[in-house]
């Protein structure tokens, strides 16, 4: 079970949160000038990390705050949490 | 040595101390013509196609750890093809079938038994979905039938199909040729097989580089040493993108632990497949020849490459088991561990080249890689014995991610894969 700590709420279970995928992806744009090998970059591929993942997660079951997580996808050790639109905390950045 | 009644009776007079051993474990050379990254299922049985159907030879498959030891061992060990789209139903039709042949073509028993494989309906909603599925199925060519509630109790008379029950049963989708084969066999028949053609199978040699020469792929580096060779090919499951990152590209991929259990043995309760999909938990069971219960549900929905589950998905199992077979409440569960699986948008897999000449990928099988073994082993061989895509696998391609054109079964069938 994850223990996560809610910027709003404080530690909460995992179970109460749902995970929304990688973070600081952003959209590309303007819209004609997307090409299509781009645009499904944007909406398919991941970097799908084995180490420091940025994801989105959501307190679906509470507040309902989207925010940051920096987790390892092997350890599912937290290492931050952080808000919506901070860059990647410096440090666990590869 | 041929398996057979005659030498096991041989054997038998001689103590069964003359079977050699069913593989050979091979030494790492410096040069093949193909390496095969990846000694799972797909990976063992696309060096047994590329061998036996193709003709070729001076082929090696690099195992990070010992074979079938990733999500080939690690899964429920389920084989069926009620797929919803005619692109999965004729590809995973075409695996089921040589799943049906496989214990005479490689002279290994994998134990295949095609006890039937039912899907449940819980409203009126769900029935009239899975009516949908069958209809599909049928029009695909797959064998399918939908069974009333007292037919699915005739079936497994375990279930709990009465009114008051926390799912009621409308009815189920039956496929009499699903069902269930022994994982660590289908593993072990392909890779005596291969080896037997020439393969070399070589273990605990983890990939940590590619070489590449102006786009072309030019060999592997591996924790034992350099190996060259003009075509490589990555079946890797859910460590896919790890090895696509050393080549500096991504993957329309996500790596999720998938969890299973096993329960303590029973006698006899169930011959057949059962899943809800529908009861919000997903669980899935069928019993082995041990007597386990092998129950299997949801991913643990958030990325990871831990290879060990989390507890609320541990709990939601055992419940949404019990709120099936109430009589399982006071079962308990002997084992459970994860398998790290390669989910795709659409939950259709990917056989195709890569942005490197010469280097090709099987992945995003997600949770279903194991009941398309011999189909992807057959279909991945195609491509890279004759660079051009196998027809039954050319819709699995990196394409439909740009052209839109996805085949969308996760969505179609609604189950998990």
């Amino acid at each position: 079970m994850l223990s996560i700590v809610c910027p709003f709420c404080g530690p909460r279970d995992e179970t109460e949160f749902r995970c929304g995928g990688e973070s600081h992806i952003a959209r590309p744009g303007p819209p004609d000038a997307v090409t299509d090998e781009a645009w499904a970059d944007y909406l398919f591929y991941r970097d799908n990390t084995k180490g420091v993942q940025f994801e989105r997660w959501v307190h679906a079951y509470g507040c309902g705050l989207w925010f940051n997580v920096a987790r390892n996808s092997v350890t599912h050790e937290i290492l931050a949490v952080y808000e919506m639109t901070d860059p990647k905390p410096h440090g666990l950045v590869e | 040595m041929k398996y057979s009644a005659l030498n096991l009776l041989r054997q038998g007079f001689a103590g069964h101390r003359g079977w050699p051993a069913a593989w050979r474990n091979a030494d790492l050379k410096s040069d093949y013509d193909i390496v095969i990254v990846g000694g799972g299922g797909h990976g063992l049985a696309t060096a047994y196609y590329l061998a036996k159907e193709h003709g070729l030879s001076n082929i090696a498959v690099l195992e990070k750890g010992w074979i079938g030891g990733g999500n080939t061992g690690r899964n429920t060990t389920v084989v069926r093809s009620n797929y919803f789209y005619p692109e999965s139903a004729a590809f995973y039709d075409f695996s089921l079938k040589l799943y049906e042949g496989l214990s005479r073509e490689l002279n290994y028993n994998i134990m295949l038994s095609q006890r039937g494989m039912m899907m449940l309906a819980h409203s009126s909603h769900d029935l009239e979905l899975l009516k949908r599925s069958r209809n599909a199925m049928l029009l695909n060519g797959v064998d399918a039938k939908l069974l009333t509630p007292d037919e699915v109790k005739a079936r497994a008379p375990a279930l709990d199909v009465s009114r008051k029950a926390r799912h009621p049963i409308w009815g189920a989708l039956m496929q009499e040729r699903g069902g269930v084969a022994r994982h660590d066999a289908v593993a072990w028949g392909y890779a005596r097989a291969a080896s037997a053609l020439g393969v070399d199978i070589v273990q605990n040699c983890e990939v940590v580089g590619f070489d590449i020469v102006a786009g072309r792929i030019k060999g592997v580096r591996t924790r034992l040493g350099e190996v060259k060779a003009d075509r490589v090919a990555l079946a890797a499951a859910g460590h896919s993108s790890v090895l696509a990152r050393m080549v500096c590209f991504r993957l329309p991929l996500y790596s999720y632990a998938l969890q299973a259990f096993v329960s303590e043995p029973l006698k006899p309760v169930l011959d057949t497949v059962i899943a809800s999909p529908a009861s919000g938990t997903g669980v899935y069971v069928s019993q082995s020849d041990k007597g386990e219960l092998v129950v299997g549900s949801a991913l643990d929905l958030y990325g990871s490459y831990a290879q060990r589950g989390n507890l609320p998905i541990i709990e939601e199992t055992a419940a949404g088991l019990v709120s099936l077979f109430p009589s399982f409440s006071r079962l308990r569960l002997l084992r459970h561990w994860a398998g790290i699986v390669d989910v795709t948008h659409d939950s259709t897999p990917i056989i195709d080249r890569t942005p490197i000449d010469g280097l090709y990928v099987n992945c995003g099988w997600g949770t279903g890689g194991f009941k398309a073994i011999p189909g992807g082993g057959a279909t991945f061989a195609h491509l890279i014995a004759r660079d051009a895509p196998h027809p039954l696998a050319a819709p699995f391609s990196f394409d439909r991610f740009r052209t839109g054109a996805l085949i969308d079964e996760a969505a179609a069938a609604g189950i998990a894969h």
